[in-house]
């Protein structure tokens, strides 16, 4: 089967054009969360809006507007416990955010729908989840988080390098933070359900770590985190409708691939 | 407040959350100055060094600041955090984002900050190093970025927090010759936080010896007579 037949499935259109929004928002966005040391956020706000899911189903609305505002809230609370106090006591509790929200989830599904093959999906995404709705409202939101990432990049640029110098010089650190973190939780949410809740956060976490292998400079780093994002979903994309495989899964073996071709490529440049 | 004065503390408590670290804190740093603050481990001088940038509110007493360094154009060197160590970013990105606090509500850099970034790299003598690597650079290397970014916010006043942890002692002793030049030749007023007592009066105009229980708060001269700078010059020998 060649690719315009592929993508004459009205349903691989919508998974082409909801993934490839959401990769690159996530990875740009990535790039900050993994070098302040955020990357358990990322994580933890997925298992929440497996929750927060769940419970939508079990409720009857619309998906969308049920988690997006109840993951916002995670995300606020996190990025608190993730900036007060010793790092460890953070760790701990991101992990035990992640574990009750799952839990929550996994209950509400049990005693309502039952375990059926949706917790799957909701746990490893379908390709097959995204609705007319939600392409429109991914745009939507997309659009929103490119924007504002382009309008506010030297100023996430600041705080990522060194919070400290940009509160001192007058920068309102929190403001800037509060909207990382809210970019963030809308983006997890977005992806979420094709991608799946536990794999979602890879996509926020590898294109980052791929490019900072590669570049040198932040701005190097933001634009070859973008274009890896895409082309690894696409990449895994075409190969799941080829092969039947979970697209979450193959786009993150792709995003795999490509890290550890990077890790032996700046291996073989340190040695010349 | 006079015309040259920068930062006047008046009988100043600086604490957190209603407890005072230090208290009866009177001190002035005009333009020009060179005032070297230090003290043990754990007597204040980070919570000092709070008060001065406006992190941190007085609990009693006033700290005011000239009205030229209160949109926070005070040029500061903190101590480097561990997210700094592997961070992807070219020099010129890092003393770019020194300006951001004037940007107000544009979104980009203007052509002049460009060039002042570029003279202010020149000025620190590492032109060269422009577009490699931040994480890629010495110790000493990385203190001259992050200076070069200091005087890209601000003209009049450099806080630095420990600048020479960590350096090896010929770098340490480029980064004291840098800052006298600063301070003598540009007349910037420089406030340092410092363990490295025997440079520090080796450079300093001035003195505060924050202790537990004594202070000192004057002349180099002065300071080398007292109490605090007697015990300093005992170990010395």
């Amino acid at each position: 089967m060649n690719l315009v037949q592929m993508f004459s499935w009205p349903f691989m259109q919508r998974a082409l054009v909801v993934g490839i929004l959401v990769s690159l928002c996530a990875a740009l966005l990535g790039v900050s969360l993994v070098l302040k040391r955020y990357s358990m956020i990322g994580d933890g706000l997925s298992h929440v809006s497996f929750g927060a899911l769940a419970v939508a189903v079990a409720l009857g609305v619309t998906p969308l507007y049920f988690s997006i505002p109840v993951v916002i809230l995670a995300a606020f609370f996190l990025l608190r416990l993730a900036n007060s106090g010793s790092r460890l006591g953070s760790d701990a509790a991101i992990a035990v955010v992640s574990a009750s929200a799952l839990a929550i989830g996994i209950l509400v599904i049990s005693l309502t729908t039952g375990m059926t093959t949706d917790v799957d999906n909701y746990m490893f995404g379908s390709v097959l989840a995204m609705t007319e709705t939600d392409v429109v409202l991914s745009a939507v939101v997309s659009a929103a988080v490119l924007v504002l990432f382009v309008l506010f990049y030297h100023k996430l640029f600041a705080i990522t390098f060194d919070e400290n110098f940009a509160r001192a010089t007058g920068m309102r650190v929190e403001l800037y933070n509060t909207l990382l973190s809210i970019l963030t939780a809308l983006t997890i949410v977005l992806g979420m359900r094709m991608m799946g809740a536990m794999l979602i956060s890879s996509l926020v976490i590898f294109p980052a770590l791929t490019a900072m292998r590669l570049f040198r400079s932040f701005r190097g780093v933001v634009l070859c985190a973008g274009v890896t994002a895409v082309l690894c979903f696409c990449a895994g994309l075409i190969f799941s409708f080829a092969r039947s495989t979970p697209v979450g899964a193959t786009v993150v073996a792709a995003d795999l691939i490509l890290f550890l071709l990077a890790c032996v490529v700046e291996r073989l440049r340190k040695k010349v | 407040m006079e015309s040259n004065e920068l930062i006047v503390c008046r009988d100043a408590a600086l604490g957190y959350e209603g407890r005072a670290v230090l208290t009866g804190l009177n001190l002035s740093v005009s333009a020009g100055d060179y005032l070297c603050v230090v003290g043990d481990n754990g007597s204040g001088k980070s919570t000092l060094m709070k008060g001065l940038l406006g992190l941190l509110s007085p609990m009693a007493g006033s700290i005011d600041r000239a009205a030229e360094l209160k949109n926070g154009a005070i040029g500061y060197l903190p101590q480097q955090t561990q997210a700094q160590k592997d961070f992807p970013a070219t020099v010129y990105e890092v003393v770019l984002s020194g300006f951001l606090n004037q940007k107000g509500f544009r979104f980009f850099y203007t052509a002049a900050q460009k060039t002042a970034a570029l003279q202010a790299i020149g000025k620190l003598g590492i032109l060269e190093l422009k577009d490699r690597c931040y994480r890629d650079l010495s110790g000493g290397q990385q203190q001259r970025t992050l200076l070069a970014r200091a005087l890209c916010a601000a003209s009049r006043l450099l806080i630095l927090d420990e600048p020479v942890t960590g350096l090896d002692p010929a770098a340490a002793q480029d980064l004291y010759k840098t800052l006298r030049y600063l301070n003598e030749k540009e007349g910037m007023a420089v406030v340092m936080v410092t363990h490295d007592l025997r440079s520090a009066l080796e450079n300093a105009q001035t003195v505060l010896h924050i202790g537990k229980t004594s202070w000192f708060y004057g002349k180099v001269e002065e300071y080398l007579q007292s109490p605090e700078g007697r015990r300093f010059r005992k170990e010395e020998q």
